[in-house]
């Protein structure tokens, strides 16, 4: 951390968003974690993105757990609002917030330790009943907050500082949100916001559970050689096989897009996502071609980084429960509560 | 673009706006974080170092350091920085035994000094310590030249001239006053000296040739007519008085008259506002004071009636400006009569030489001004140096000073036989300033104040003499502030390429968008795909070698920068660091003794 804030000044001419918010508006207190922390980057980028999308501040909510990661919500949108739950909750507390209020935009900032092991079944249900949020996992191997011990998605042999080589298989969370059956999912890396802005604000603007998995170096711990999530081996093995373009609803696609490289996908509130193929063999749209890119591309020792699945079919916890629009707290009394007489009749099916 | 070198020492310089743009390059950073620490006496000797008169120019300096001053462009104003000097200058203790002094024995060598204003007292101070014999020829009675008789009394009391004059004098110089020169061929050929500096000023005011000038007696030169006040032989001026011209000297005329009973004080513009050559705060200063500024009025003609003043014509002008804000020379649209006791011209000064000889060597060019070297300060004739207005016509004190520096070095190798191109460079110190993992030597917050307001004495109370002075120095309060504001710009953000993991940290904490990793490119190209555009061409790009992991580079607009050291706190590989460069300016000493030189009071 530092000893003193960012300083309120600005750049005199910055550009200002939709609702005349500069991206400075959109930042939060200074940040207390390592100077480097690949997590203060995803910051950035989370703030470039809901900048760039112009949300009223006051229409997001940041969700978290425990852990390094889970500290990152209050490094951003200061005006907005947060629950920081207990480990691994971040999830299922999610899922509670969003069934009474279908009306927020959801993000999640988990880790890899939060989601992965103690969150392992929160996050593999949330998935499951498709909750309508932004999920990121920051993800650097290892427990940064209690000294950097490995965790459950530190690979083989890769080397923590100071420690023997990790010995236990890594969950990966891309391939099991795959078969879990999540709707978007993304791979980026947090020293490369020019892929991963558009990715978080598809992420957001996507209907249904989205995933983006953001390797990001622990710089105290686990950015050593031998490291497999340390910047240097992260930079030497991605592989961008899908980058994904965000266009804004009342946005022109002015790119031009060679064809058969591209191609559109229409979120559900009119904007769009353009997939530009950077491999010609990976297919986002099939789960199971993706699926087993990605097995092969893990025993190849290569990080598969970009839009690596969308199925944007509209569906979400609330169309399959076929839920009311209005946050339950806008309910009257009289519609949250059945009628006597209603209760009556429904007891009755039952005698 | 190619990696920015940063060993030549105009690099880092050029990030210290102020510095840069003064012509004697005051350490100014430097000076004002002796203030901070409460060091006046540290932070008026390193002033001295380079501009000679704190106190003077703490009050009355042309200040082209504020319009450079970077805090100027992140908002509106910049640092107080002329302000913070005579801070420096009235809160200092005894410094006398701190001053260079003269050896014990002199080096033989003599050199005169013509007019005893601030150019010659600038090479005094240089060459006395090094043991020349200075004569200095006043044609005036008293020491100071322009300083003592064009600027007011209420602007600089004449205590400050005489204490800081005298720190120069009291080394042992031989002073003739009451001495106009008449024959610089008498002085050079048989004067008996080895080398002659030249620092008589532009001492003649500008006529206006127009009908009736010279039918009445109450129309003056604006630098003649305040020499008289500042020697009391005018006393007295009319009650209506038109200034004609709007540059500093005007600003001075109509605050004086104020001060000699007029009631009713009219500078007289030609042109709009925004057109003037008077610095802004001494147009405000003139306006507190209650004088009009008429715009547009072009002169005509002085009405007479028997022998008296007692009007004068304008043409009403109107002038079409274009986008470029090129203004055209305008047609009159009228004639207006304004009705006047006095008439006191200030449109500017010339050279005026009629005491040199032509054809003794001396060239001069089409506008009757010497031609002068305009690095040694030297004439075409061998040994005799110009300096101050008289060089190169009307500048201002800090400029003259700066060429006293430059003549003192030229005169001192020439006294010595050596080539006056030949001199040392000037050179940089770069020294971390981290003190812990996030601590630095300095305070590198940002502090949001605004400018502080100089506190003036009541427009009742400063008219009831001539020589009240107006302002009255910072408070401890203000000083305090106004300290706060200045960016420690001298504090470099270093950039060492091979440290850097390309992390983003410092890109994502700089609160001015000053960072960038992107492709190297051409300039143009680069300075528009910054993280914020680049459009301020005069201000460089800081490029770094390619970086290790990615092969781009790391780019830093120095625009903007308010070093607060959050890119360098937030490295987690000390790749970006905060270095303070001490620009080390050399000075005749130095050229004498080639021992290093040394800042004062930072070491």
């Amino acid at each position: 951390m530092s000893y003193i804030a960012k300083p309120k000044v600005s750049h005199p001419n910055m550009a200002r968003n939709k609702l005349g918010l500069t991206v400075r508006d959109y930042e939060g207190s200074v940040s207390t974690l390592c100077a480097g922390c690949g997590h203060d980057s995803i910051t950035a980028a989370i703030i470039q993105a809901v900048y760039e999308l112009g949300l009223e501040p006051h229409t997001l909510a940041k969700m978290s757990g425990i852990g390094c990661s889970s500290k990152t919500p209050a490094y951003f949108v200061s005006q907005s609002h947060g629950f920081n739950s207990v480990h691994g909750r971040m999830a299922s507390v999610t899922t509670g917030a969003n069934a009474a209020n279908r009306q927020l935009n959801y993000i999640g900032v988990s880790g890899d330790g939060d989601s992965l092991s103690i969150g392992m079944g929160q996050f593999a249900h949330a998935i499951r009943r498709n909750v309508d949020m932004c999920y990121i996992i920051e993800n650097n191997g290892v427990y940064g907050l209690t000294k950097g011990q490995y965790s459950a998605s530190a690979d083989i042999g890769s080397v923590a500082k100071k420690a023997a080589p990790n010995q236990l298989a890594p969950i990966d969370p891309v391939s099991t949100a795959i078969s879990l059956g999540a709707t978007y999912i993304a791979r980026s890396f947090s020293g490369d916001k020019e892929q991963l802005v558009p990715l978080i604000q598809g992420a957001l603007t996507h209907k249904g559970f989205a995933l983006v998995d953001v390797i990001s170096p622990c710089v105290t711990f686990n950015d050593n050689e031998g490291s497999t999530k340390s910047y240097a081996h992260t930079r030497k093995h991605f592989n961008r096989v899908m980058d994904a373009d965000y266009i804004e609803p009342s946005e022109e696609i002015v790119v031009a897009y060679q064809e058969g490289e591209a191609m559109p996908v229409h979120l559900h509130d009119g904007s769009k996502i353009i997939f530009r193929k950077l491999n010609k063999d990976y297919d986002a749209t099939s789960r199971a071609a993706a699926f087993s890119f990605l097995r092969d591309s893990i025993n190849r020792g290569e990080i598969i980084t970009g839009m690596l699945f969308l199925d944007e079919d509209g569906h979400d916890m609330h169309s399959d429960r076929n839920t009311v629009d209005a946050p339950l707290a806008q309910l009257a009394y009289e519609d949250l509560k059945p009628s006597e007489s209603i209760l009556a009749e429904l007891m009755n099916r039952y005698r | 673009m190619k990696p920015t070198d940063t060993s030549k020492p105009d690099y880092f310089h050029k990030v210290v706006d102020c510095q840069w743009a003064c012509p004697a390059h005051t350490d100014v950073p430097g000076y004002i974080r002796l203030i901070t620490q409460g060091q006046f006496s540290d932070a008026y000797m390193l002033n001295r170092e380079s501009n000679i008169f704190p106190g003077i120019l703490g009050r009355v300096c042309d200040r082209p350091c504020e319009p450079a001053c970077r805090r100027g462009r992140v908002e509106d104003e910049p640092v107080a920085i002329c302000r913070l000097k005579r801070v420096a200058a009235d809160h200092r203790d005894d410094i006398t035994d701190r001053l260079p002094s003269r050896p014990e024995t002199t080096n033989g060598k003599k050199v005169a000094l013509i007019g005893a204003g601030c150019a010659s007292l600038a090479v005094a101070n240089d060459l006395l310590p090094l043991g020349y014999e200075i004569t200095i020829f006043e044609a005036l009675g008293t020491t100071g030249g322009l300083m003592r008789t064009n600027i007011p009394q209420f602007r600089l009391p004449p205590e400050v001239l005489d204490e800081e004059i005298g720190y120069v004098l009291d080394m042992g110089v031989d002073l003739k006053l009451n001495h106009p020169i008449d024959s610089m061929k008498d002085l050079a050929d048989d004067g008996g000296f080895d080398a002659i500096f030249v620092g008589t000023g532009a001492p003649r005011g500008k006529e206006l040739n127009l009908p009736g000038r010279y039918d009445s007696e109450n129309v003056y030169i604006g630098i003649d007519w305040l020499e008289s006040v500042a020697f009391e032989h005018t006393k007295s001026v009319g009650k209506n008085v038109l200034i004609i011209g709007v540059g500093n000297t005007a600003m001075d005329c109509c605050r004086t008259s104020l001060r000699l009973g007029a009631e009713n004080v009219k500078v007289m513009a030609r042109k709009p506002r925004g057109y003037f050559k008077a610095s802004d705060w001494e147009l405000d200063d003139a306006e507190e004071e209650n004088v009009e500024i008429v715009v547009n009025h072009s002169p005509k003609e002085f009405v007479v009636d028997n022998g008296k003043l007692v009007a004068m014509t304008f043409d009403q002008m109107e002038y079409n400006i274009d986008k470029d804000g090129q203004i055209d020379r305008g047609k009159s649209t009228g004639v207006v009569t304004i009705p006047c006791d006095d008439v006191i011209l200030a449109i500017g000064q010339d050279n005026a030489f009629p005491w040199i000889e032509r054809g003794i060597g001396i060239e001069f060019n089409e506008w009757d001004c010497p031609i002068v070297d305009e690095k040694t300060m030297m004439s075409s004739r061998e040994g005799v140096f110009f300096g101050g207005d008289s060089a190169f016509g009307p500048k201002n004190i800090i400029w003259a000073v700066a060429h006293g520096h430059e003549a003192a070095i030229s005169i001192h190798k020439y006294c010595n036989s050596e080539d006056l191109g030949d001199r040392l460079p000037i050179g940089m110190n770069l020294s971390s300033q981290k003190m812990g993992i996030h601590e630095w030597s300095f305070s590198n917050n940002y502090d949001p104040a605004e400018r502080r307001i100089m506190p003036h004495v009541e427009l009742k109370e400063r008219f009831k003499k001539l020589d009240i002075e107006v302002e009255l120095g910072f408070t401890v309060e203000q000083t305090i502030q106004e300290v706060e504001r200045c960016l420690n710009c001298d504090i470099q953000t270093v950039f060492t390429a091979n440290l850097c993991i390309e992390c983003d940290a410092c890109i994502d904490v700089c609160p001015v968008n000053c960072l960038t990793m992107t492709e190297n490119g051409e300039e143009k190209d680069l300075r528009q795909r910054l993280s914020a555009p680049a459009d301020n061409l005069e201000q460089d790009l800081y490029v770094s070698e390619n970086l290790p992991q990615t092969g781009r580079v790391m780019i830093k607009d120095e625009d903007l920068c308010v070093h607060c050291s959050l890119c360098a706190e937030r490295c987690p590989t000390g790749a970006w660091d905060m270095q303070k460069s001490d620009i080390l300016l050399p000075y005749a000493n130095d050229e004498s003794n080639e021992l290093p030189h040394t800042a004062v009071g930072e070491k």
